[in-house]
């Protein structure tokens, strides 16, 4: 499978501060590519400089093969983003709301595209719902709902079942492993729920004060760092000085 | 009661678009209503022969006033929403916002608008449509004005993030004195009148009452405020893309919705 995304050395300063010092990884197509650290590790940065929402000071970004310096608008037409950081107008209802977003991707058959992604995601007796009243279970479908209305190629989620019961956190990630599965797109996931990451991620790289200390599949983490699950690795990482493989 | 003292008082001091709130208000209101006030002091009997000039220019004002918070608003509504990422994820290049936002801004200006004509007929027995074919160029000229407002607010909006939103709601307060709405650029001092030309709104609103008082058009005025509209309307496009560059490089976009 091709690399959809390729992320070449990239740098990000605030100033004097270093927020991301010189990254470099891939996602290939069909891949869920895990991206962990604590807070102020960088990973919100990184996927600032991914949806080009941030300029990076230094490096590149290739998203299907085109630079994403010089073919922002282009490349955003391939991706999308869900965070429980950003939400949708609340006063809309969720059918409004998905044909704004329909609009705006340049979607030819909305109507078409809302019905298949309302079916897929539990969301036919919503539509006509305010979606500043549904749960947050039922945001956080209608946010997905969203993220796919433009078929994209590549998707990237920072915290996707953040807040969510058990019930709804597990049918996101079923939903997302057949999405992936049958699409063939890349996923980048950041997230600090290790069982999902465990789960959904066949690689996985660990970030901290803006490098990768880390990486690799689940189950060798665990076993390189002797270690019982995936969060122990996650705590010894974070706790530990920096350290480059 | 302390605390809760404390609570505002350092996020006051920690916010400079605050602190200038707080001087900004009483300032204008006292510097407005005092030019206001001298003028109808000396000047008792100009209007006399033109009622319905002042309602005329507080319609006029009104619709810039609208036009400019109007284009605000709907940038506001966005941060407010936390829909503000979503928004600058779409595919869509800058002059594609600011299009779409330019013209959402005349309908809801023109919402606000119409009943205000409608009603000044019946209630007062005024109409401002006796400003003739001219009230179409007024009318596009404090609409351009109020748009490039907009767009320089929400320029500042991507520039400093939500902060600057005190300001998005003062920016036409601040230029009502120089605006010469209510009275003649006369009654303002002398390095005020030099502010003042500098600005298209007393070309519009001195025309306006040339028009009503005198019953005579001056296409110069009409020309040197399309001529100022045109120049401070680049000006904002400039300062829009700018700061989006600084936005991207801040990573004040990324930040906007949380």
């Amino acid at each position: 499978m091709k690399n959809l995304v390729e992320v070449k050395n990239i740098k990000k300063n605030y100033g004097k501060n270093e927020a991301v010092k010189g990254i470099s990884f891939n996602i290939k197509q069909d891949e869920i590519l895990g991206l962990l650290g604590p807070n102020g590790s960088g990973k919100t940065t990184t996927i600032g400089m991914l949806l080009g929402l941030l300029k990076p000071t230094s490096g590149e970004i290739f998203i299907n093969g085109q630079k994403l310096e010089g073919n922002r608008i282009e490349i955003l037409e391939q991706i999308n983003f869900i965070s429980p950081y950003i939400e949708l107008p609340k006063k809309l209802t969720v059918k409004q709301n998905l044909t704004v977003y329909g609009k705006l991707y340049k979607i030819n058959n909305i109507n078409e595209r809302i019905e298949f992604l309302s079916e897929k995601l539990r969301l036919k007796g919503l539509l006509n719902s305010i979606t500043g009243e549904l749960s947050s279970g039922q945001k956080n479908r209608v946010s997905l709902a969203k993220a796919l209305i433009n078929e994209p190629k590549v998707l990237l989620l920072d915290e996707p079942t953040a807040s969510l019961d058990p019930e709804v956190g597990d049918f996101v990630r079923s939903f997302l492993e057949d999405y992936k599965k049958e699409k063939k797109i890349s996923i980048l996931l950041a997230s600090h729920n290790m069982n999902e990451v465990t789960r959904l991620c066949k690689s996985i790289l660990m970030m901290k004060d803006g490098i990768i200390i880390d990486e690799g599949n689940p189950e060798e983490l665990i076993s390189k760092h002797g270690r019982k699950n995936l969060e122990e690795v996650f705590l010894k990482l974070s706790r530990s000085k920096n350290e480059l493989n | 009661m302390y605390g809760l003292f404390l609570r505002h008082f350092y996020l006051i001091t920690r916010s400079f678009p605050r602190v200038l709130d707080l001087v900004y208000w009483p300032t204008i209101q006292i510097t407005l209503w005092g030019f206001i006030s001298n003028f109808f002091a000396t000047h008792t009997t100009y209007y006399n022969n033109a009622v319905g000039v002042i309602l005329t220019c507080a319609i006029l004002y009104d619709f810039l006033f609208r036009t400019s918070i109007g284009f605000n608003m709907l940038f506001l509504e966005e941060i407010w929403s936390r829909n503000f990422t979503n928004l600058f994820i779409a595919p869509m290049k800058i002059g594609e916002i600011l299009t779409a936002l330019v013209a959402t801004a005349l309908i809801r200006a023109l919402i606000g608008l119409i009943p205000a004509v409608l009603l000044t007929s019946p209630l007062f027995g005024i109409s401002i449509l006796d400003l003739g074919i001219f009230l179409f160029f007024l009318f596009l000229s404090l609409y351009l004005f109020g748009i490039t407002l907009g767009i320089l607010v929400s320029a500042g909006l991507l520039r400093y993030g939500p902060s600057f939103e005190n300001i998005a709601w003062s920016t036409m307060f601040l230029l009502a004195p120089f605006g010469c709405i209510y009275y003649p650029i006369e009654i303002l001092p002398e390095v005020f009148q030099k502010i003042a030309y500098l600005l298209p709104l007393v070309y519009i609103f001195e025309e306006a009452r040339n028009i009503l008082i005198n019953q005579t058009v001056d296409i110069q005025s009409i020309y040197n405020a399309f001529l100022w509209n045109g120049v401070y309307f680049v000006l904002s496009i400039v300062l829009f893309y700018y700061s989006f560059n600084v936005a991207k490089n801040k990573g004040t976009l990324i930040n906007m919705g949380e």
